[in-house]
């Protein structure tokens, strides 16, 4: 792709639709993550990694070599992979002997660090660990946040703010009732912050809502924060500009009916009806030389059923 | 459904309290006060039954939970104590986690629910947690030139058919592009006109009206972009290029040696570069003693200019701008008019506009061309 004055201009209809898909728009995509590595980890730490990488298939890239980087620090080369990969949500693990198993969940706007949070694994239980059946990949999972601390406390309630968008998953318009399995449950209690996952599911009670009972599933952490990085006020304010107009745009050729039946119009070409397909049948086929104009009578009949 | 269910078993109840008290004699007041407590007791008792259905799903929580429905999400700001060894506390965050998740629950069943495909579905509302956005909102370019000039005199887009009938080939082409319906460059006879000279190959000529054409095209289209862009594009030959002419880098030189803070008064000449010509304004002053009358005349003039208070105005700007605004205006009424009326009568709200567009258009014409298409030297002569 040439450079001319930062402008890409695309040679090909994919590549233009490929560079409109990454564009700024008025309907944001749903978030992308990436995974990453620093320059030394521990088995808790990469298989904490891949844990959160099956949660969160398939808007999520994962990084399987060693990227030596410090977040807090140096933030340029997270924002030349997210620019690169179009990721806004990242997730680095590293581990050292002063902070070990350490993850930092961050986000990103316009390819820039917005919010980052460092956390320390104290406790860990690995999807592999738990025996159980487990939900389809994909699931959109529903986040409940326990703890007076994560409305009070000015680090905290971002920080639920960052979770949120990290494990929310796709922006759906409807949700079908069977289909809410999955539950990840944060507690932020004792200093700590638990998250567990659970599997849902739903009993016959005497009314319409079922009962819920929880069957754990896993990944389950026991998070300690660390370091935070959060974004200044006027940042965090340009980033939530909302557009003012969302048109939804109109499909064409659907219409629905009062019955809430839906019709879609195809507009064809004009069909040559001489010419058309239609199923063969052997004995109807015209024969050279067999039929003579005496039996002129019988050929016509044969003629009105091949036009049929 | 509650209540009719909860009215059967009402009446059941009922029927059931009436034969099991009707034991001793039937006599009608003993009845009616058997009657009017029997129906407390009734109404008791189903409040009872419906509180046991739905103790499965009831939980009490201190301070209600905030939901976010369109997000799945849910906060739950009661203090959690957890205290004990591990495997209490993982007994305590579980019953903590199902009596949220049965709350949530609660709230979305709330929700109305579709049936489609034999699958029910639950409309979610609008999320309510503000998270922010991924990249900055898109920048909304600035009109090209055309726009400007459609929206000044209110020409709207007409639609136009993606296909046309081709004569010649006897079929539905499509209007630009390859296999196009009038192809100009595809026709194997071209008459010769009488004014053009016979050797000349018409064929060529085609082919570089349309090369040109093209070239023009993509220049408007570049220089909308670097209008719309907003930076300052320098101009030809001054933007290194690969191959440049010799005017070309002798201009880029010359400019070079201008931007300084003294416009290239004081600046060294290189070795073998030519002493600048005919460069540079020239001013003109007046010798010092010499005309006294005209000296005279014009300090007058000055002062006779400087006393009015009227301001001095130039008829042929202010009228040029008044047509202008009188353009915009007609434009914009002949727009909303344009739309209003192309939902009743398309063709003949069209065939008016155009025929008041046309008309707008001579008239606004034939009053500028006295004094706009003049405007070079009436504008001169009025800046006395």
């Amino acid at each position: 792709m040439a450079h001319l004055d930062g402008v890409v201009k695309p040679k090909t209809k994919r590549s233009k639709r490929f560079l409109d898909h990454r564009a700024p728009k008025l309907l944001e995509n749903s978030k992308n993550a990436m995974i990453m590595k620093g320059g030394n980890t521990s088995e808790t730490v990469t298989q904490a990694l891949k844990d959160i990488y099956s949660l969160k298939k398939p808007n999520v890239v994962l990084y399987k070599k060693k990227n030596i980087m410090r977040p807090f620090e140096d933030s340029t080369s997270l924002e030349f992979f997210s620019k690169k990969t179009d990721c806004s949500l990242f997730l680095f693990g590293s581990h050292n002997k002063k902070r070990p198993n350490n993850l930092v969940f961050g986000r990103m706007f316009d390819f820039h660090v917005l919010d980052m949070f460092e956390m320390g694994i104290e406790k860990f239980t690995a999807l592999k660990n738990i025996k159980n059946e487990k939900c389809a990949e994909g699931t959109k999972p529903m986040l409940i946040f326990a703890g007076e601390l994560f409305d009070v406390d000015n680090e905290y309630s971002r920080l639920r703010n960052v979770l949120t968008d990290f494990f929310r998953g796709p922006v759906v318009p409807a949700v079908r009732l069977a289909g809410l399995e999955h539950i990840l449950h944060f507690t932020a209690a004792d200093g700590k912050i638990f998250m567990r996952s659970y599997r849902v599911l739903l009993k016959k009670s005497g009314c319409r809502t079922p009962r819920i009972e929880l069957e754990e599933i896993g990944p389950s952490f026991d998070f300690v924060l660390r370091r935070t990085h959060l974004a200044s006020d006027d940042l965090y304010k340009t980033a939530h500009k909302q557009p003012k107009g969302l048109k939804p745009k109109k499909k064409k050729n659907i219409s629905h009916d009062t019955f809430g039946t839906k019709f879609g119009r195809l507009h064809m070409q004009k069909q040559n009806l001489d010419k058309l397909q239609t199923r063969k049948m052997k004995g109807l086929r015209k024969r050279r030389g067999a039929v003579v104009v005496e039996n002129g009578e019988t050929t016509s009949p044969k003629k009105i059923k091949t036009q049929e | 459904m509650k209540k009719r269910s909860r009215n059967n078993s009402v009446r059941k109840l009922v029927t059931q309290l009436m034969t099991s008290n009707c034991g001793a004699g039937a006599v009608t007041r003993a009845e009616s006060s058997m009657a009017a407590c029997s129906v407390e007791d009734v109404l008791a008792k189903a409040e009872r039954d419906e509180a046991e259905r739905l103790k499965s799903i009831s939980v009490v929580k201190e301070l209600e939970l905030e939901f976010d429905v369109g997000n799945l999400l849910a906060l739950d700001k009661n203090p959690v104590e957890l205290r004990g060894r591990s495997q209490d506390r993982e007994e305590l965050l579980r019953a903590l986690a199902r009596d949220n998740v049965q709350l949530l629950v609660n709230e979305i069943w709330k929700l109305p629910a579709e049936r489609t495909d034999d699958v029910l579905v639950v409309k979610l509302p609008e999320a309510s947690t503000k998270l922010p956005r991924e990249k900055p909102l898109p920048k909304v370019r600035p009109p090209t030139k055309w726009e400007q000039f459609a929206k000044l005199k209110g020409i709207q887009k007409k639609k136009k058919t993606n296909l046309v009938w081709d004569e010649v080939h006897k079929e539905w082409r499509r209007r630009w592009g390859y296999k196009r319906a009038k192809d100009d460059t595809k026709e194997w006879l071209i008459e010769v006109p009488e004014t053009a000279d016979p050797s000349e190959d018409q064929f060529a000529k085609r082919n570089k009206a349309k090369k040109e054409r093209v070239a023009k095209n993509e220049f408007n289209r570049l220089r909308n972009i670097a209008r719309a862009s907003k930076t300052p594009v320098a101009g030809l030959g001054l933007a290194p290029r690969a191959q440049q002419s010799k005017s070309e880098l002798a201009q880029a030189v010359s400019v070079a040696r201008t931007s300084t803070a003294s416009v290239g008064k004081f600046q060294d000449r290189l070795p073998k570069e030519k002493a600048p010509r005919n460069t540079g304004k020239k001013r003109k002053f007046q010798p010092l003693l010499g005309d006294f009358g005209n000296e005279k005349q014009k300090q007058l003039e000055m002062l006779k200019v400087m006393e009015t208070k009227k301001p001095r105005l130039d008829v042929t700007k202010a009228v040029n701008k008044q047509l202008r605004e009188d353009e915009e205006e007609e434009g914009r009424t002949r727009r909303k008019k344009g739309s209003g009326k192309k939902g009743d009568r398309g063709k003949r709200g069209a065939a008016g506009g155009k025929g008041k567009g046309a008309k707008g258009s001579k008239g606004g014409k034939g009053a500028r061309s006295t004094k706009g298409k003049g405007r070079g030297p009436h504008m001169k002569q009025g800046k006395r």
